[in-house]
């Protein structure tokens, strides 16, 4: 059986994958992808402990359940404004992005 | 507590509850006016010379009828329900000596004890419950009348509602704070209806002089007070008056100023000295002449009803600690009687003969009463309680008669002006004067052949109206025989005569009261209450007693001059032939007017009382009329005698102060007459006092100089001391110097502070703003703006703090 620390490297490793997205990627779209990268790195994490350690008590599937939906619709919400931004903007790189600024 | 009104002992509180609301009513809901340029097209000309061109506020239509309902309504309810007090407790066998009326509540916690307020009916309160509100509601009707016509209608109204709650409040209460409240209150309502037409500055020079001269007096009595609360407890009439273990000890405790004194002695000398302001006794007499500035009804108020008599009311219902001590029917006298007696009886004497000489019918009355007050207080000087009481009724009867008849002779005279005004170019064709309105002819109905006489007088007259006709409406002044005067004064008796045909029924009621002033013997209610007061006063003088005998000489002598001033002012008023134009017109618009019946229904009710009232006070052994109105014994006497521990002992009776009551009234009268009746006055001729007195009468008309001394001994030094010491010495001079010296010394100091702020205070609240903007300047630039970048700071400081967790636990488990 794969042991727990596997899981916990594919976690971890996705989630670096997603930060790094984030951090670096200058679309708007690409910075939201990496947030549902990090989500998921998260959601690995918790089935895996649930897996391996509270295997009787469901509520680590519940969350990981509770944590796609919030994902899909933060999706959606974000994905609304890009296509907004863009349809105002003709741009979606966030460095263009600077109404609020001073 | 049970709180039932159908019940006597809580009835008393309702009775000053009614006008104390119409007040309140009045005042918040019905004072409503409009502002309207004074014309001649209103009608209240007469009283307002001083509103010509100004803007007055004119009472709404709507204002003027709801403050006469409202106004009539409490004064209606505080008279009926009097009077069912007053017909209950004159039914009670005994009334006073263990039956009272009484109830209270707790006013206010004073350390260990309570003080109590409430309401009191005993025999004195009863016999005021009678008199009090009847002559109030006669006032207010008359008020009607009067005040018809005035643009402050409404304000009248409220004010003379206050009034009459006060002076029903200090009726019923039980205790002397409350009383001194409703002193108080009135003193108030008294300032503001001397100063109603305050446009005049005599009228509003009056109500300063009234309010501070009284304030004098009433901050002595509220000493009184205070000492009597130190040493008792208690200030309930029914505690200390009718409590003889108190007023023993008050009687022999020594007073803590005036070594001679007892406690209760000193006290009586400061409610004495309350009562010398309030009851206008000399020497601060001052203020009420010049309280006839007010309307009439106010006069009439003052005199009557409320003011003046509860300055006597007061002294009468606290005489047994006025008396603790002394014993006035055999001689002991204490403190406060001796200074009453003396007081009153120079004071009777005093303003009688200045009533003399007076030729304004207003002023002349209001003399009159400084002088029957002075009967009232001498009589309580020497202890003749029943007596002091007696007068004090009937004189309210018939001095609110002659106080409102006066105001309609003003009003009636007043009315004369207006017609010779309006219509004297007019007059010289009596058809058009035909043709005019009722309404506004001289005496219509009242008087046809009066009328008659106008024209026919116009007629001969024609010639000097034709020449005054040009003029235009001062012309009049032309061609009166006063015109050196220029403005007509329609209250010198001098300008009227022959009244008696223009308004007869105010004629009428004004002999009848101005007689029972006189105390025409055996019909009118003065003379009853007057002779008793001499008796009494007589009766002491056969025992040799020193003050009874002062007393009776000073009341006979005043009741002579009482008797000729009346009779002076009956002649110069009502007999005769009109001695001016104006009095020729005067009338009150005709017998069916408003004015003419409001203001003479109520004179007609007093004059009622002011000959039977005398009725219930006959001694019982008076020849014939003993045996018919009091064939046991004397009504009042038995009566109010219950109030007191001491019954006061009845005199017997003597013929001799009677014969001298009938010789001065009668005397006087036939002087008067015989001076002034008989050949009556021509327009312009000298008053024939002046020839008889001289100089003297100069002096008297001018009311001894009093007001002129008071002007050298009093203001003038205080408004040098405050011009001279206070105002250029020590204000300007020692205060405004410590100030200035107080001003150098600090912009000394702050001159250095100035310095001493520029360098260190500007340097550290410069450098503290500079620092942190060039900081903000700096630190400013990590807000770039790019999320991308706060991601990464808080990326790198969650790897820190997950960092220092992990390190820190494996020390804990190391340590563990």
């Amino acid at each position: 059986m794969v042991p727990l620390w596997m899981f916990l490297l594919v976690g971890a490793a996705l989630f670096s994958i997603g930060a790094y997205g984030v951090l670096a990627r200058r679309n708007a779209v690409a910075i939201l992808m990496g947030v549902e990268l990090m989500l998921n790195a998260v959601n690995i994490n918790l089935v895996a402990f649930w897996r391996f350690k509270t295997p009787l008590d469901m509520s680590g599937q519940a969350f990981a359940a509770f944590v796609f939906v919030v994902a899909a619709a933060e999706t959606a919400v974000g994905l609304a404004i890009i296509i907004a931004i863009y349809r105002n903007r003709k741009t979606v790189q966030v460095e263009d992005i600077d109404l609020l600024r001073l | 507590m049970n709180v039932n009104f159908s019940d006597l002992n809580f009835l008393p509180w309702l009775i000053p509850i009614g006008p104390l609301l119409a007040f309140l009513v009045i005042t918040l809901a019905t004072n409503r006016s409009r502002l309207v340029p004074a014309t001649d097209s209103h009608e209240y000309g007469g009283h307002h010379p001083d509103y010509d061109g100004m803007l007055v506020p004119v009472v709404t239509p709507q204002s003027r009828v709801l403050s006469i309902v409202v106004g009539m309504a409490g004064a209606v309810a505080a008279w009926l329900i009097a009077w069912r007090v007053f017909f209950a407790a004159i039914r009670v066998e005994h009334f006073g000596e263990e039956t009272v009326y009484t109830s209270g509540l707790n006013w206010m916690s004073t350390g260990l004890t309570t003080f109590r307020m409430g309401v009191l009916v005993d025999p004195l309160t009863t016999v005021m419950l009678f008199m009090v509100p009847l002559a109030v509601l006669c006032i207010f009707i008359y008020s009607i009348g009067y005040m018809a016509h005035d643009p402050r209608q409404a304000r009248f109204f409220s004010l003379i509602s206050l009034f009459a709650g006060a002076m029903l409040t200090l009726v019923v209460a039980d205790n002397l704070l409350l009383l001194f409240v409703g002193w108080e209150i009135m003193g108030l309502c008294s300032y503001l209806l001397i100063g109603f037409w305050f446009e005049k500055p005599s009228a509003y020079k009056a109500a300063i002089k009234a309010f501070t001269t009284t304030r004098i007096a009433d901050v002595i009595m509220l000493l009184g007070i205070v000492y009597l609360y130190s040493l008792t407890g208690t200030l309930n009439f029914r505690d200390i008056l009718h409590n003889q273990a108190v007023l023993d000890q008050l009687a022999n405790t020594p007073a803590l100023i005036f070594g001679g004194l007892s406690a209760a002695s000193l006290i009586g000398v400061f409610l004495v000295i309350g009562t010398i302001g309030k009851s206008a006794q000399f020497p601060l007499h001052v203020w009420l002449p010049d309280a006839m500035e007010g309307p009439t009804p106010v006069s009439a108020m003052i005199h009557a009803a409320a003011m003046v008599s509860a300055g006597i009311y007061a002294i009468i219902r606290m005489y047994p600690l006025l008396e603790a001590g002394g014993h006035p029917h055999s001689g002991e006298f204490v403190a406060p009687l001796t200074l009453m007696a003396v007081v009153g009886g120079f004071t009777a004497l005093f303003a009688a003969t200045i009533a003399v000489a007076q030729n304004d019918v207003k002023k002349v009355l209001a003399y009159s009463t400084i002088s029957q007050l002075g009967f009232m207080m001498a009589a309580l000087g020497l202890g003749a309680y029943v007596a002091a009481t007696f007068h004090l009724i009937t004189h309210a009867f018939f001095k609110a008669l002659l106080f409102m008849a006066s105001g309609s002779v003003i009003h009636a005279m007043e009315h004369g002006e207006h017609h010779v005004h309006e219509h004297g170019g007019h007059d010289a064709h009596p058809q058009l004067a035909g043709a005019h309105p009722v309404a506004e002819l001289p005496a219509s109905t009242e008087s046809a052949a009066v009328a008659h006489d106008d024209h026919s007088a116009h007629g001969h007259d024609s010639h000097g109206h034709d020449a005054h006709a040009a003029h235009d409406t001062h012309g009049h002044a032309e061609h009166d025989d006063h015109s050196a005067h220029g403005h007509f004064d329609p209250q010198d008796m001098m300008n009227m005569g022959g009244l008696r045909k223009t308004i007869p029924v105010t004629a009428l009621t004004f002999i009848i009261g101005g007689l029972s002033l006189a105390g025409f013997p055996l019909i009118t209610a003065g003379f009853w209450s007057k002779d008793e007061i001499l008796a009494e006063s007589y009766h002491g003088l056969t025992e040799g007693f020193g003050p009874h005998a002062f007393v009776f000489v000073m009341l006979c002598l005043a009741a002579f001059l009482t008797a000729f001033y009346t009779a002076r002012q009956l002649c110069l008023t009502f007999l005769g032939e009109p001695r001016t134009e104006e009095a020729k017109h005067s009338g009150l618009g005709g017998p069916s007017s408003i004015v003419s019946i409001t203001m003479q229904l109520p004179l007609v009710v007093l004059a009622v009382f002011a000959l039977i009232a005398g009725f219930v006070g006959v001694p019982s052994d008076f020849p014939l009329f003993g045996a018919i109105f009091s064939p046991e014994h004397n009504p009042f006497h038995h009566f109010l005698s219950y109030g007191l521990l001491i019954e006061p002992p009845t005199i017997a009776f003597n013929i001799i102060p009677v014969l001298f009551s009938f010789g001065v009234a009668l005397g006087g009268l036939a002087l008067g007459y015989a001076m002034y009746g008989r050949k009556p006055l021509e327009a312009g001729e000298p008053d024939p006092l002046i020839a008889i007195l001289g100089p003297l009468h100069t002096t008297l008309k001018n009311k001894w100089y009093i007001d002129e001394l008071y002007q050298v001994v009093f203001i003038q030094p205080a408004q040098w001391f405050s011009r001279v010491v206070v105002s250029e010495f020590i204000d300007r001079g020692v205060i405004d110097g410590i100030l200035h010296l107080i001003a150098r010394v600090f912009t000394f100091i702050g001159d250095f502070l100035k310095v001493f702020n520029l360098w260190l205070i500007d340097g550290v609240s410069d450098g503290i703003p500079m620092g942190i903007g060039n900081f903000g300047r700096w630190f400013r630039r990590i807000q770039s703006g790019r999320v991308q970048q706060y991601i990464l700071v808080a990326l790198i400081a969650a790897l820190l703090i997950g960092l220092i967790f992990i390190v820190s636990a494996g020390f804990i488990q190391a340590a563990g």
